[in-house]
């Protein structure tokens, strides 16, 4: 390290003294977190301890006269349990049972999932009409079989019982009728509607702005509102700029061999991201040594899964990616663009490399801005794109998917204007939460209570409902009928699984009622308006019929759009770049703007890049934090155009510097019991005019501990090298490498056990997973998996039974990141059956690690034995016993955890069982590719496959006999029959050789 | 110094020692047993229902076929119990002013179904299903007994693991021809163990004792 060391006063000391820092002796080549370089008390207490100090303690101290007594009435209590006798139960059949349910078979039916109106197609599972698990819809672009995991936890959000529950007037109990009669002599005294607002979010379904149109022209002088806090306003300017209209801009990743991201999480984050992880995916599905792979470069502030799977990253402050777009785009010849304010210095000739990277693959290469970047950033790359000929072959351009493309936020400060003066009469609120999301310099909190008639469509009683007249409970997008846009422009038809629980409205309900169509369903609504718009269908039934199966309305995908370029493009000089520390603001990766605050299942998921739970933080770099004396876990005060909020610190590795990226949609004052009050509100100091990024931030040290639970330091495998990776030309060198301490026929004492029949394995492609971590989200819900809580989680508590270890490798400011999913392997020699005492986890023929709930009497034994550290232990009733609306979502073929019991991955034995039973009643084998675990199922990355290796020619068997596939600590002999494909990298060799 | 215990207190230790290891091993018996009783399995006792159904008078007199209300009972792990409109379909026609099928009536004539009291049931953890077992040869009266002659139906088995066990361990000793599966007369031949063998073999059937088999 280049840093002196400081006096022992100084405050960055723990950053700065770090014993075990990279370059120092005893350095592990990877690293899990700055915990681990510095060896802090609390990861060593992680490490050395299966669980941490706390974890194990009973509650009271026990001295052996009390342990006497407590064994001896457990001993009693537990021979009782011998004398139950089961319940009577009820069976209550159906008086006409429908004919296509049968019991004990799951139906799916097709629908899709938004976020930002963007819609990704999903099946959703149903037991007898319950919704229970969200799959991808293979059939449907935005999802190609895969989603996210926000669809994935939607059914969490449809079961909450939080959700709103009647109609709300001032605080008082209402009802629907009478909130229509009310409305129509609010618009009728509204003098024809004039004083008419409606605020929605993000629309891209064609029946809710056909409906929005007509009540526009209904009421002349009523307009129309779209509003996100996590905009994309800045990619449809920057649309603007380049082409003098909007467009939605589509990538082919599949075309692409050279790829530059600007700022752009597009892997995991924004439309399209699941067929972009696809299709990146397949092109580093590497067959042998000889093959090649396509390279990532990534420009970014803020680490992202796209940046971790970078093979050059090259951080920098968000403000100075301009600067590099024009240098980039001048040393590609456009020279019209003006020079930046500042030469971008990028280390060891990096530009220059690219551009003749990107230059050699014209027609093949891709420049990608994100969405936080300023509209001239977004044009600049059109204009690098087209001069690199990459458009309509890496990228194509379509009418904008969004039915009124507006700047979202300026409409919202022209909003805020009238409702300031007081010409908003009437104004609807469907759906978003402008009074917790709002810029804040708008005051929207304040505005709101003073509009006459205000009413606002919501799922949650929050933080707007209060401030309106009237709340309305919204129905649920499973609970619904609509339709949307996905990313390419394909409709879905969003259908119902299930009628309203709470008894929510619909948007379009809601504005059938506002053009007085009140008793018009919306089922009606969405399939008149598609009967209008296929007079041509001979048989509009069986069209409509077909449509909601497959899940997709057929050809409606927007054909590629011829777009020119506008002259002058970038040829303003750039303003210099502010000076000061620099302000990012970002969605949160897993709450996102918000809106999830009330779902257990996504403030548990650990952030792919921080791995960090139930909490936002504002990340900076260790060579800043060092600067400005901050550690992590230290509450500051950020200050920032004269607004101050309380955060935490997180040091970030890889984290631009002199930056500070804090994440948006926490702070919630009205989110529910799960969401309310958890974490800082970053949307108290984003202001109008700089949405995500700004400067002149100042920091100020509180003193405080703000403890926060990240799970990277759990559960770690005493480092040891669980990661193997190389470069494209180290593997054509040492094609063998990742198996270099494979053993041909290692002795074990114990028997050897042949597997005759099935033998179920799995292989993980750690060079295709980008760690977006839908499967996480995927195996809660399939397996029923717990919630446990922040300080359950800070404790080493957490259940999931996938977790996806983030390693660094390298330095500490610009290290090389890498995601390994990681489950119960599954060993064939299990060190954790031999040590239960009550044969609670044993073997079956098919090799599958099993885990008997009933027999469990939680030793622990077999965890503390586990050297992959995948079991979790139920320390207290962590599954909700006694909430009613979530036991309809529980899957009906995987048990219910109770307090005291050990629990891991199963392979997802009931998906196992369900197709071996289907084979078996049909008389033969199981195909390759029928039993699909949840994680497999879900990934966007085609990266888990699983399947008989008993079978030769089954995808799993193909991928288990390439040279890169390694066995997870071979060493100890444990034959797991989950093993992994060595991560690779393609670094460019003019980089490379210039960073030596 | 004088003994703080006087000398019978060997004795008073020693009897309460075995008596303790007699009076344990005794209770572990007691319960074993209470948990044999048709009190703890219903094994027998015939369960009160909202109407008296009687599977002697619909099987064992006329003769209707398991499937026709237990229509899953192939395809599903839910044999299935029939809707409203099943029992309907006939006695829209025969015994419509019945007493005793009142409750049926009411039940379709106001949309309320009929709320059975379960009969055959294993605990929540136990995943059973019932077309793989019918689909292997296991005959319906091997687990529910002879239905054909039940006036309201019992339990005819503990359905306790052991007796799963019994089945999984030796499947022999119980399959049947897939055409006598539904058949509620059926008698096993005299050579049952010479059938049972030769089926297990057409049929492929497996000795599955693994514990995902049941439980997950």
């Amino acid at each position: 390290m280049d840093t002196e060391r400081k006096n022992g006063q100084h405050p960055g000391e723990e950053i700065a003294a770090l014993p075990n820092a990279p370059g120092e002796a005893n350095a592990p080549r990877f690293w899990r977190g700055l915990e681990e370089l510095a060896g802090t008390p609390e990861f060593l207490d992680h490490k050395e301890n299966e669980f941490p100090h706390g974890a194990n303690d009973p509650a009271a101290k026990l001295d052996r006269r009390e342990l006497m007594k407590v064994m001896a009435a457990s001993a009693a209590f537990a021979g009782l349990t011998g004398c139950t006798k089961l319940p009577t139960q009820k069976i209550v059949p159906y008086v006409r049972q429908p004919e296509e349910i049968i019991p004990g078979k799951p139906l799916f039916y097709a629908t899709a999932a938004t976020l930002g109106g963007v819609a990704t197609g999903i099946l959703v599972e149903s037991h007898m009409a319950r919704p229970t698990k969200v799959e991808g819809n293979p059939d449907h672009p935005g999802s190609l079989g895969a989603c996210d995991s926000f669809a994935q936890a939607s059914v969490l959000g449809l079961y909450d019982p939080d959700r709103s529950r009647a109609v709300v007037r001032d605080g008082r109990l209402a009802s629907w009728s009478v909130f229509q009669d009310q409305l129509s002599l609010a618009l009728g005294a509204a003098g024809g509607g004039a004083g008419l607002r409606l605020l929605t979010g993000t629309i891209t379904s064609p029946t809710l702005a056909d409906q929005i149109r007509a009540i526009l022209s209904q009421f002349s002088g009523a307009k129309w509102v779209q509003y996100e806090s996590i905009t994309r306003d800045n990619v449809r300017e920057g649309a603007l700029l380049a082409f003098g209209e909007v467009v939605n801009t589509v990538y082919r990743l599949d075309q692409a061999d050279v790829i530059l991201t600007l700022d752009s999480d597009f892997l995991t984050l924004g439309p399209g991201n699941i067929p972009y992880a696809r299709q990146f995916a397949r092109k580093r599905r590497v067959e042998n040594e000889k093959s090649k792979m396509n390279r990532l470069y990534s420009v970014e502030s803020t680490p992202t899964n796209t940046g971790a799977m970078a093979d050059h990253r090259l951080r920098m402050r968000a403000s100075e990616i301009e600067g590099f777009a024009r240098t980039l785009a001048r040393e590609l010849g456009l020279y019209t663009i003006a020079a930046p304010a500042h030469s971008t210095e990028a280390p060891g000739g990096w530009i220059p490399a690219l551009a003749r990277d990107l230059k050699q693959h014209s027609g093949a290469s891709l420049v990608v801005a994100g969405d936080q970047q300023p509209p001239v950033v977004h044009a600049i790359v059109h204009a690098i794109n087209q001069a690199l000929g990459n458009f309509d072959k890496t990228v194509y351009f379509t009418q904008p998917i969004e039915e009124s493309p507006d700047n979202q936020w300026s409409s919202m400060g022209q909003l805020a204007a009238d409702l300031r003066a007081g010409s908003v009469t009437t104004l609807l609120i469907l759906g978003g939460n402008p009074a917790y999301d709002a810029p804040a310099d708008l005051a929207f909190k304040d505005l709101l209570p003073k509009v006459p008639f205000s009413a606002r469509l919501g799922h949650y009683e929050d933080e707007t409902s209060a401030l309106c007249h009237w709340h309305i409970p919204e129905a649920h997008e499973l609970e619904s009928w609509s339709d949307a846009r996905a990313y390419d422009g394909t409709v879905s038809v969003i259908q119902p699984l299930i009628a309203p629980l709470y008894g929510g409205k619909s948007r379009l309900e809601v504005l059938a009622a506002l053009s007085g169509k009140a008793g018009k369903s919306s089922h009606d609504t969405v399939r008149d308006y598609w009967k209008a718009q296929r007079p041509n269908e001979a048989n509009f039934d069986a069209f409509w019929e077909k449509t909601l199966r497959d899940g997709v309305v057929a050809g409606t995908a927007f054909p590629p759009k011829q777009v020119s370029l506008k002259s002058g493009i970038g040829a303003e000089p750039p303003a210099a770049s502010p000076q000061g520390l620099e302000i990012v603001f970002r969605p949160d990766p897993t709450i996102w703007d918000g809106r999830f605050a009330n779902n257990g299942w996504l403030q548990e998921l650990p952030k792919p890049m921080t791995k960090l739970t139930w909490d936002a933080v504002a990340m900076v770099s260790p060579k800043t934090a060092e600067r400005l004396g901050l550690k992590s876990e230290e509450a500051v005060e950020l200050k920032y155009r004269g607004r101050t909020i309380v955060a935490p610190v997180w040091v970030m590795p890889g984290h631009a510097d002199e930056s500070v990226t804090v994440f948006l949609g926490y702070g919630r004052t009205r989110a529910g019991r799960v969401g309310t009050s958890m974490g800082f509100d970053a949307g108290w100091i984003r202001p109008l005019a700089t949405p995500w990024i700004g400067a002149g931030l100042e920091i100020r040290r509180t003193g405080a501990k703000w403890p926060l639970a990240a799970t990277q330091t759990h559960n770690t495998m005493e480092g040891r090298e669980p990661i193997r990776v190389a470069t494209l030309d180290e593997y054509a060198q040492n094609p063998k490498f990742a198996q270099a301490d494979a053993q041909e026929n290692p002795l074990s004492l114990y028997p050897e056990v042949k597997y005759d029949g099935n033998a179920w394995g799995m292989a993980i492609d750690l060079n295709s997973c980008n760690g977006c971590g839908a499967c996480v989200t995927a195996c809660q819900a399939e397996n029923n998996i717990a919630v446990v809580g922040k300080t359950e989680v800070i404790i080493g508590r957490e259940m999931h039974w996938i977790r996806i270890d983030r390693y660094f490798e390298g330095d500490m400011e610009g290290p090389n990141t890498y995601h390994q999913p990681l489950m119960c392997v599954h060993c064939e020699d299990a060190p954790c059956e031999l040590v239960c005492p009550v044969a609670a986890t044993v073997h079956s023929p098919e090799g599958l690690n099993e885990m008997i709930y009933n027999r469990c009497v939680g030793t622990r034994y077999c965890s503390n034995n586990c050297p992959y550290k995948v079991r979790r232990f139920n320390f207290r009733l962590y599954s909700d016993w006694d909430t009613p609306s979530l036991f309809g979502m529980r899957n009906p073929n995987v048990s219910v955890r109770s307090r005291g019991v050990m629990e891991k991955c199963s392979y997802c034995v009931q998906r196992i069982n369900a197709v071996k039973i289907n084979a078996e009643e049909q008389d033969r084998p199981i195909h390759d590719g029928e039993i699909v675990t949840a994680c497999q199922q879900t990934c966007p990355s085609e990266a888990i496959v699983f399947g008989n290796i008993n079978d030769p020619n089954s995808k799993v068997s193909l991928l288990k006999a390439k040279n890169r596939n390694y066995k997870l600590l071979e060493e100890l002999n444990t034959r797991p029959r989950t093993t992994y494909l060595a991560k690779l990298r393609n670094p460019n060799p003019e980089i490379e050789k210039a960073a030596v | 110094m004088a003994q703080i215990f006087h000398h019978s207190t060997n004795t008073i230790a020693r009897v309460s020692i075995y008596g303790a290891v007699v009076v344990i091993g005794l209770l572990g018996f007691a319960v074993n047993v209470v948990n044999q009783t048709s009190y703890v399995t219903e094994v027998h006792n015939a369960r009160p229902q909202p109407v008296p159904f009687s599977h002697k008078h619909h099987v064992g007199e006329l003769g209707l076929d398991c499937r026709y209300c237990h229509t899953a009972v192939e395809v599903s792990s839910s044999a299935g119990m029939p809707p409203t409109q099943t029992c309907m379909a006939c006695h829209s026609q025969i015994w419509t002013t019945a007493a005793m099928l009142e409750p049926v009536r009411a039940s379709y004539r106001d949309s309320k179904p009929i709320s059975w009291t379960r009969v055959n049931a294993v605990p929540d953890f136990v995943y059973f299903n019932h077309s793989i077992h019918v689909s292997k040869g296991v005959g319906c009266t091997t687990c529910h007994g002879p239905v054909a002659e039940m006036n309201i139906t019992w339990r005819a088995q503990s359905l306790y693991m052991r007796w799963c066990l019994d089945c999984h361990n030796a499947p022999e000793k119980y399959l049947r021809p897939r055409s006598e599966v539904f058949n509620a007369f059926y008698q096993p031949p005299g050579d049952q163990l010479a059938l049972g063998e030769k089926l297990m073999k057409e049929y492929k059937v497996q000795k599955l004792t693994a514990c995902t088999t049941c439980h997950r």
